[in-house]
C-alpha cells in the first residue's frame, strides 16, 4: 500500500480530480498550502513599492492506493497536473504500513 | 435658519460621520490581518470620545466667540445658551462641526498602525484634540489666520495638514515597525472604504457652505471632479512608471484629490477642481515614497496623502480662487486677477499649522512615551494587536 502526495498548481485541481475519478480513484484529500520551490514567489506592487511574496498558494493532494496501482495513478496525476511551466509541483510516494476503514474496520487493500 | 439649509447641514453631518467607518475600512484593508481590528477600533474610538469632548468644551473653545484671535472662552461649555431658537441652526452646526472634530484625530491612526499601544492612543486623542485641533481650528475659522484672509473651506489646513503633520511627529517618536512589511490584507475592503469616504466627503465639503446654496452645489461638483481627476492621474503615473494600474493607486488618488479639494471646494470653479485633482494625484503619488527616502515609518501614508495633499490644495487656492464666480468677498487667486497676496496667506496659515501641530504632537507623544509608554511589546507586535489588546480576531477559518 502506498501514499501518493502531490503538490500542484491550485487551478489544475479540477482537472486532476476529474482525471483521477475517471480512472477509478475513490478518494482524494486536498489541503490548501503555501510554499516555494524553484518557481520562487512573486512580486506585488502597492503604492509603487514592491512586495516579494515568497510563499505562494499550492494545492496538496493525498491519495492512498494499492502497490499495484501506484504507477498508473501517478502517471494520470502527472499528466493532468502538468502545464509545462515552472511551478507545476511534485509527486512523491511513500509506503504505508496499514490502512483501516473507520466505518467497517476493514483493513489493508480492502480499506482503500 | 431656513429649513432647507437646516436639513442639508444635518444630512451633511451624518455623511461626515459615515466617513469614519469609511476611513477605518480604507486603513483596515491596507493593514495586516492580525491588526485590522485594532485599526478599526482606533478609528471608532475617536467617534466615541470626541463628540462628547466637543460638546463639553471643544465647541466653546474653538468657536465662542467667533472673533477671538487665538482661543475661545468657556461661555458655551456643555452648549450653554445654544438653544432651538432660530429653528435649531446653531445646534445643527455644533453637530456638523463635531463630526469634523471626530474624524481629524482618526486620520492619524493610519500612520501609527501595527505598533501603538491602545492605552497610549486613548490618551493621545483627547490631548491632541484640545491642544492641536481646537487651537488650529480656531485660528483658521474666525481667529487670526482667518482674519488675515487665508482660505480653508472645509478643513484642508485645520484638518488634513494638521493631522498629516501630527502623523509625522507621532511616527518619529514611535519608531519603525518590526519585521517584514506586509502588503494590504484586503484590497476589496480598501475599495469599499474609499467609496464610503468619497460618499461622505460630499457632506464634508458641500456641507461646509453651511447652507443649501450655489456655493454648496459647486463644492459638491468639485468634490466629484477633483477626486476623479486625482485618481486618474495617480493610476496613469503608476501605469507608466511601474507598469501596472492598481486598485490601491486609484483609491489613494481619489483620497488625495478629496483632501486637496477640501480647502478649495467653495472657492474654485471651472477647470480649477480638475487641475487641482490632477496635480494632487501626481504629487501625492510621488510623495508616498518620501518615507523610504527619509526613513520615517508612516505605515499607511498619512503624510504622503493628507499632509502633502492638504498643502497642495491650500496653496493652489492662491492660483484658482474665483470670488466673482461665487459672488463672494474673498481674495482672488493669481489666475483670476489676483496678486501673490492670497498665496502668501495660504502659505502662512499652513506653515503656522505645521509648526504648531508638529511641536504639540511631539510633546504629547514624548510625554506618553515617558509615562504609559507608546509601543506594544515585541511579542505583541509580532503575534498581533487584535488578540493581545482587544481579545478578538478579525477572521476565523
Amino acid at each position: 500500500m502506498k501514499l501518493i502526495t502531490a503538490i500542484i498548481k491550485p487551478f489544475k485541481l479540477d482537472d486532476v480530480k476529474d482525471a483521477l475519478k475517471a480512472a477509478g480513484v475513490e478518494g482524494i484529500t486536498v489541503t490548501e498550502v503555501r510554499g516555494f520551490g524553484r518557481q520562487g514567489g512573486h512580486t506585488e506592487t502597492y503604492r509603487g513599492s514592491e512586495y516579494k511574496i515568497d510563499f505562494i498558494p499550492k494545492a496538496k493532494l493525498e491519495i492512498l492506493t494499492s502497490s499495484d496501482d501506484v504507477s498508473r495513478v501517478v502517471e494520470i496525476l502527472r499528466n493532468s497536473a502538468q502545464t509545462g511551466q515552472i511551478g507545476d509541483g511534485k509527486i512523491w510516494v511513500t509506503g504505508v504500513d496499514s490502512i483501516i476503514r473507520i466505518r467497517t474496520g476493514e483493513s489493508g487493500d480492502a480499506a482503500i | 435658519m431656513e429649513s432647507g439649509n437646516l436639513a442639508w447641514i444635518m444630512i451633511s453631518a451624518a455623511l461626515v460621520l459615515f466617513m469614519i467607518p469609511g476611513l477605518a475600512f480604507f486603513y483596515g484593508g491596507m493593514d495586516r490581518k492580525r491588526n485590522v481590528l485594532n485599526m478599526l477600533m482606533m478609528n471608532f474610538y475617536c467617534v466615541l470620545l470626541v463628540p462628547i469632548l466637543w460638546v463639553v468644551a471643544g465647541y466653546s473653545l474653538a468657536q465662542v466667540p467667533f472673533g477671538n484671535d487665538f482661543i475661545g472662552n468657556f461661555d458655551s461649555f456643555f452648549l450653554k445658551d445654544i438653544s432651538v431658537a432660530g429653528d435649531g441652526g446653531a445646534l445643527a452646526t455644533v453637530a456638523f462641526l463635531g463630526m469634523f472634530a471626530a474624524i481629524t484625530p482618526a486620520l492619524i491612526s493610519g500612520a501609527v498602525a501595527d505598533r501603538m499601544k491602545f492605552s497610549a492612543w486613548a490618551l493621545f486623542v483627547p490631548l491632541w484634540f484640545f491642544f492641536a485641533y481646537v487651537p488650529v481650528f480656531k485660528w483658521v475659522y474666525g481667529g487670526w489666520l482667518g482674519q488675515r484672509g487665508s482660505l480653508d473651506f472645509a478643513g484642508g489646513t485645520a484638518i488634513h495638514v494638521n493631522a498629516g503633520i501630527a502623523a509625522l511627529a507621532a511616527v518619529l517618536v514611535l519608531g519603525k515597525r518590526r519585521g517584514e512589511i506586509s502588503p494590504p490584507h484586503s484590497m476589496p475592503l480598501v475599495m469599499i472604504g474609499t467609496g464610503i469616504l468619497w460618499f461622505g466627503w460630499f457632506g464634508f465639503n458641500a456641507g461646509s457652505a453651511l447652507a443649501a446654496n450655489g456655493q454648496a452645489a459647486q463644492a459638491f461638483l468639485n468634490t466629484f471632479l477633483a477626486a476623479a481627476a486625482a485618481g486618474l492621474a495617480w493610476v496613469v503615473v503608476e501605469w507608466i512608471r511601474d507598469g501596472h494600474p492598481t486598485n490601491l493607486g486609484a483609491a489613494s488618488g481619489i483620497v488625495a484629490g478629496l483632501v486637496a479639494i477640501t480647502p478649495a471646494a467653495g472657492y474654485v470653479s471651472g477647470p480649477g477642481p480638475i487641475v487641482i485633482g490632477l496635480i494632487a494625484g501626481i504629487v501625492c503619488c510621488y510623495a508616498v515614497r518620501l518615507k523610504n527616502k527619509f526613513g520615517y515609518d508612516d505605515a499607511l501614508d498619512v503624510v504622503g496623502v493628507h499632509l502633502v495633499g492638504g498643502i497642495v490644495g491650500s496653496l493652489l487656492i492662491g492660483f484658482f480662487a474665483n470670488p466673482s464666480f461665487f459672488e463672494g468677498s474673498f481674495r482672488e487667486g493669481i489666475f483670476y486677477g489676483g496678486n501673490i497676496e492670497l498665496l502668501l496667506e495660504q502659505a502662512l496659515a499652513n506653515g503656522v499649522a505645521i509648526v504648531w501641530s508638529f511641536a504639540i504632537t511631539l510633546i504629547i507623544m514624548l510625554a506618553l512615551k515617558a509615562t504609559v509608554g507608546v509601543r506594544v511589546s515585541e511579542e505583541v507586535e509580532r503575534s498581533g494587536l487584535d488578540l493581545a489588546i482587544h481579545a478578538e480576531n478579525a477572521y476565523h477559518d
